[in-house]
């Protein structure tokens, strides 16, 4: 299990203390706004649009129980009772008090947790596959390594100051669920040809105002290269990364202001500069990383559960939850249990302390102590015994945490939007819950299959829409809401930006516009074909017709 | 419906725990919308933001700006949904924010 080390258990209790001082200086006037201002957002603190908002980290989207029971706890003393899984996997709480923020911040450090490198123009939580550790497609896990970056590029002098924030995503399998193309930095493990394991380093994807895919820059690194290739990499950027205008300050703008190639060879340059013996990564240093990530002690069990098999045919709506919303582990009789935090209707993230209470609870009971938390604002629970999830599915349908719904046009994503969000140029959450309900239908939409709507207020993509399959993008217009619709993205091994389809439509519009998109797909899809790779068939203009045809 | 006057509102978040308060013309902070003072002149509104620049050195309140309204019938409203939404609360959350409270502006966050 991923925990602190003495250094960082220090560090963060120096820094709570710190922050206690700060805001009592700030609250009896001895600290102007100014000079609070970047101190409260070292600590994750915002200020939104009804009130603060803290924003805490959770590396690798990894909780332990206990973790999870002071979120929950936090949320019922000091919020209103509930929290917002985010897509950067972290927590954020939207009614906090600044005079009740070091207590808050003392009860993380409590239990080895923090809100620092949750903003600022640094190297951010670093994330990761949210199966990372259970998947049975995995070549490793990729969580050591990315707590060797995390612990590298902490507090480095070099890297705290950079023209732009900075996400490094990483994968340790093949199918990526960490959107490593769109960050960046993404890593992805795999196997040359010789079957020796590598690191493939992609940099410059990102979303925002300009969406871009990453581009290689070395297929194939091995491990202990990485933290000075990366440093290669960000010295690169730190040196050419422009500094005079905001929107043109990431990485993913040097990269294809100068080109790939140039890029790449600035990078080789820099990097052969550095005799990189001298800071290579410690054989021994990864291994006493990895131990924090030690594997659970897994039983010897059978692939074939008689029970389970039973309970599946037994009760129909526990065989679909389990058809959808479990995965395949690389251990034998054990399973991954993706809890849908989007119940027809509600707002996708969000989770009440009750509910944290039941998701910690189970994971103390069922799965080795463990959470995980999604990009796409779900919660894991990534090492469950298969004669155990009958008994965990009744626990989560008693709690409406039972939605069988995992990736599929129910599970959403949306960002918190003009509801929470101060730079908000629009809702998401209810275009979001006005979408779900329409196709409340559960057969509906298993028939539709594997599809992702996600949604942003505004183009800063919090929402991830250029690379949800279906994106929508909240807009004002004239001081109207109207939203922008594209088609054909993904975050995937096979990333693409989404392509505007065409005019924008009112809040009241979208649902019914979403519908004839589906249904067009449904008409024209080949046998078993998912949306995505229909719309890569036939692109976009048969959902053009059908969407504006008419008008 | 009398004739709505256009003006400008000043706003800002309390400072100890964010709540979204609006300038009155008593020159203290409310948490309703319909308690603020509307700035008919820039001049009025100039002296509104003088007032709120006290107000953040004196530690009161934080994130100050001024945004446009009209008052109608003695209420006021907001003329971007941004800011009706922030004079009510969260439109997905009835229940928390200024409208579980009983000091939600009278307006709409957003006309269907
Ligand atoms: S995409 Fe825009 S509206 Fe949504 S959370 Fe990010 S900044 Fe806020």
């Amino acid at each position: 299990m991923y925990r602190y080390d003495e250094f960082d258990r220090q560090f963060v209790l120096e820094r709570t203390a710190q922050f206690r001082d700060q805001a009592e200086r700030r609250l009896s006037g001895e600290l102007t706004e100014e000079e609070f201002r970047p101190l409260r957002l070292m600590n994750g603190l915002y200020l939104q649009l009804h009130a603060y908002m803290l924003r805490v980290a959770i590396p690798y989207g990894t909780l332990s129980s206990k973790q999870m029971h002071q979120l929950a706890y936090i949320a019922d003393k000091w919020d209103r009772g509930y929290g917002h899984f985010t897509t950067r996997q972290n927590i954020q709480y939207n009614w906090i008090k600044l005079e009740d923020t070091a207590d808050i911040l003392q009860a993380l450090a409590d239990v080895e947790m923090h809100a620092i490198q949750t903003s600022g123009n640094c190297i951010r939580n670093v994330t990761t596959d949210h199966w990372a550790g259970a998947a049975a497609d995995e070549i490793a896990d990729p969580r050591p390594v990315g707590e060797l970056l995390r612990q590298w590029s902490s507090l480095h002098p070099e890297f705290s100051f950079l023209p732009r924030k900075f996400k490094i995503a990483i994968t340790g399998a093949p199918n990526d669920r960490a959107a490593v193309k769109v960050h960046d930095i993404g890593l992805r493990l795999h196997r040359n040809a010789k079957g020796q394991a590598g690191w493939e380093v992609m940099v410059g994807g990102g979303q925002g105002r300009t969406p871009m895919i990453a581009v290689t820059v070395r297929e194939h690194l091995p491990e202990n290269e990485l933290v000075p290739y990366l440093e290669a990499i960000m010295r690169v950027y730190n040196l050419y990364g422009r500094r005079d205008n905001k929107y043109k300050a990431r990485i993913k703008i040097l990269v294809h202001e100068i080109g790939a190639e140039k890029f790449r060879s600035e990078v080789e340059a820099e990097y052969a500069r550095h005799p990189h013996q001298t800071t290579e990564v410690e054989e021994r240093e990864l291994a006493r990383i990895a131990k924090y990530f030690a594997p659970p002690r897994f039983e010897k069990l059978s692939r074939f559960v008689p029970q389970f098999e039973e309970a599946k045919l037994k009760d129909k709506d526990f065989g679909r939850w389990v058809k959808n919303n479990t995965a395949a582990h690389h251990v034998d009789g054990y399973t991954i249990v993706n809890i849908s935090l989007k119940a027809t209707g509600e707002i996708p993230g969000d989770a009440t302390g009750e509910q944290m209470r039941v998701m910690a609870d189970l994971a103390e009971h069922y799965s080795f102590d463990e959470l995980r938390v999604s990009h796409a604002q779900n919660i894991v629970l990534p090492h469950v015994k298969l004669s155990d999830v009958h008994a965990v599915w009744l626990k989560l349908k008693a709690h409406n945490l039972a939605e069988a719904n995992y990736g599929l046009v129910g599970d959403i994503i949306a960002c918190p939007g003009m509801d929470y969000c101060s730079l908000a140029t629009a809702r998401s959450i209810p275009i979001s819950q006005a979408i779900s309900r329409k196709f409340a239908d559960a057969r509906k939409q298993e028939e539709i299959g594997a599809i992702k709507i996600n949604i942003s207020g505004c183009i800063n993509a919090c929402g991830h829409h250029h690379v949800g399959h279906i994106g929508i993008l909240g807009l004002d217009k004239k001081g109207e809401e109207f939203f922008q619709i594209t088609l054909g993205g993904s975050s995937s091994e096979n990333a693409s930006i989404g392509t505007i389809l065409g005019p924008g439509f009112a809040g009241h519009e979208v649902p019914d516009a979403i519908e004839k998109i589906v249904d067009t797909y449904i008409k024209l899809r080949s046998p078993g074909e998912e949306f995505l790779s229909t719309y890569r068939r036939i692109g976009p203009q048969p959902f053009k017709e059908a969407l504006y045809a008419a008008a | 419906m009398s004739t709505p006057e256009k003006g400008q509102v000043m706003t800002a978040n309390r400072l100890r725990d964010g709540e979204v308060v609006f300038l009155t013309r008593a020159g203290i902070w409310s948490e309703k919308i319909d308690d603020a003072v509307l700035a008919l002149e820039p001049q009025a509104a100039a002296a509104l933001e003088e007032r709120a620049q006290q107000d953040v050195k004196a530690t009161a309140v934080t994130g100050t700006y001024l945004f446009d309204a009209e008052r109608i019938d003695g209420k006021i409203r907001a003329l971007h949904f941004r800011e009706r939404i922030r004079t009510l609360g969260p439109t997905v959350r009835t229940d928390l924010g200024k409208q579980s409270q009983g000091t939600a502006g009278a307006f709409a966050a957003v006309e269907e």
